[in-house]
């Protein structure tokens, strides 16, 4: 199921506001992943490592994430050189590896990866429920955010129920095989977990309208401000625009080539 | 048992069957509830209990017959906004019932759609969950409750829109005896008209004054289970609780 490993915490990050830091990351990693230049990467992927070790987060878990990143790494560097054009810098019969798809391969690493930090210092670092809130303030549509809120909660409960009809049928001594008796019972598996779906939406709706709901979502939330905040935003911006010097050579003029 | 006249609900004649079943649910099924009234409902499994609790609510429409609420007959949608904002329904299953990720955003939605501020929400949601013993639950995450902690919770999204008829649809399942015995705490000390159904001569024997049963689709008014009735001991309770 979905842990959030990082979301408590009560480190310098934990505590900045969440909609400066959904912000930010939001900010910085399109910044990253525009980035043409070595230098300015590098920079990027530091500015995120430094994020990650002041959010004090659990060397494990953040392991555990960037290696499904790098699964997916793996496979680009083996492809991409291989059908990228360019000048041959290892042959193997009639495969050549490209040195210009080994490049775009260091930069594709070096920008997914300082993005998928980010998101983890600055975003994973706050509860779903935070999450959608922030999103709401940064004016994310409130119906796009419940909808994002309301498949969180029923994706426990679809998973609850996902496991109990495989208990079900496991304690009656079903093991899966690749009969077609096995594909059948999947089949079913399946189709009651959609229809229990269903009816679960069903009745949500019914008990929200039965306490009044018509179509209109309340927040509770208010974040009270810091001077904590500015500091951190300025920082970040400080982030922003270094990576901006180093891909551009000047900061000025601001548009961003693509 | 004395009781003040004033009808709450009146169903005459109900008859209900669910879309492509054969058998209805509920046939010619008839019903006064007065003010004051604590009614108990022990019926089998499938005998329609559930489904008498939703006509009322006006989640399904009654194939005949008329429910009257306070005196007035509820036909339409539009009828039925002041009927749900009178009336606290507490679901079978409290996933049903909890969809908010934090128990306060839950106990604070039906307030904040009755419209009331955000304060007010707040204000009236901690008081709720004091009352129930859920002090410390507010920012808790609402699928990650134990069943009966969602239970709990459940019947304070309910106590918090402040109903005068409470509707329990089996408010005890997956709860321990402890939580049980608060349970008929709380709800004794909730001084609200309400029909409770479950399985659990004991428990309805604490919370209600009056127990009926359900046969063939109607509710067996001649046969009130005459069960001594007995005052709770426990009605003031030994835990200490708070008023709301
Ligand atoms: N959505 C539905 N569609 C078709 N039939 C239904 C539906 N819901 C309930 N029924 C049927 O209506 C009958 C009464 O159901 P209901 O849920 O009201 O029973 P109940 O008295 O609440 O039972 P329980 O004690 O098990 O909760 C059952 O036979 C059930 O199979
Ligand atoms: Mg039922």
């Amino acid at each position: 199921m979905i842990e959030e490993p990082f979301a408590s915490g009560n480190s310098i990050i934990h505590r900045i506001d969440p909609r400066f830091r959904v912000a930010v990351a939001i900010l910085v990693s399109m910044e990253a992943a525009l980035l043409k230049d070595f230098r300015a990467m590098a920079f990027a992927l530091a500015g995120s490592l430094a994020l990650v070790f002041l959010a004090r987060l659990d060397l494990f878990h953040v392991l555990k994430r960037l290696f499904s990143l790098v699964r997916f790494l793996v496979f680009v560097w083996l492809l991409i050189p291989l059908t990228y054009e360019g000048q041959a810098v290892y042959l193997f019969g009639p495969l050549a590896w490209s040195r210009e798809g080994f490049l775009l391969c260091a930069q594709i690493s070096l920008k997914s990866l300082a993005i998928l930090l980010f998101f983890m210092a600055l975003v994973s670092t706050m509860g779903l429920s935070t999450l959608g809130k922030s999103l709401k303030a940064l004016f994310v549509p409130g119906k796009l955010v419940h909808l994002l809120l309301m498949t969180y909660r029923y994706i426990f409960v679809i998973g609850q129920e996902y496991d109990r009809l495989e208990t079900a049928i496991k304690i009656r001594g079903f093991s899966p095989t690749t009969t077609l008796h096995s594909y059948k019972t999947y089949a079913y598996l399946v189709a009651m977990l959609f229809v229990k779906a269903s009816i679960r939406a069903e009745r949500v709706h019914q008990a929200m309208i039965l306490r009044g709901f018509r179509g209109r979502f309340y927040s509770l939330d208010t974040f009270t401000p810091s001077y904590r905040n500015w500091i951190f935003f300025i920082a970040m911006m400080g982030l922003f625009i270094g990576t901006l010097f180093l891909e551009r050579g000047s900061v000025w003029p601001i548009t961003i080539r693509f | 048992m004395a009781h003040n006249d004033t009808i709450l609900i009146q169903i005459s004649g109900v008859s209900y069957r669910y879309p492509g079943s054969a058998q209805p649910v509920l046939d010619d099924l008839s019903l006064t509830f007065r003010e004051q009234d604590r009614l108990g409902l022990i019926a089998p499994n499938g005998s329609g209990k559930t489904t008498l609790f939703h006509l009322i609510m006006g989640l399904i429409k009654p194939d005949q017959g008329t429910i009257e609420v306070f005196g007035k007959k509820v036909e339409k949608p539009r009828d039925f906004i002041p009927v749900r904002r009178k009336i606290g329904l507490l679901f079978q299953d409290s996933d049903d019932q909890l969809f908010s990720p934090t128990v306060m955003e839950d106990v604070a939605f039906g307030p904040m759609n009755q419209g009331k501020t955000r304060e007010e929400a707040i204000e009236i949601s901690r008081k709720t969950l004091a009352f129930l013993g859920l002090e410390n639950f507010e920012e808790r995450i609402t699928f990650k409750l134990s069943g009966g902690e969602k239970r709990l919770v459940a019947l304070a999204t309910i106590l918090s829109m402040e109903p005068s008829i409470l509707l329990l649809d089996e408010p005890t399942t997956g709860l321990d005896a402890r939580t049980k015995s608060r349970l008929i705490d709380i709800l004794n000390h909730l001084n609200l008209a309400r029909i409770v159904i479950s399985h659990e001569l004991e428990f309805i024997q604490s919370v209600t004054d009056h127990i009926y049963t359900m046969e063939n689709g109607r509710i067996n008014l001649d046969e009130e289970l005459h069960i001594h009735q007995h005052h709770h001991v426990h009605r003031h309770g030994k835990q200490p609780h708070k008023h709301v």
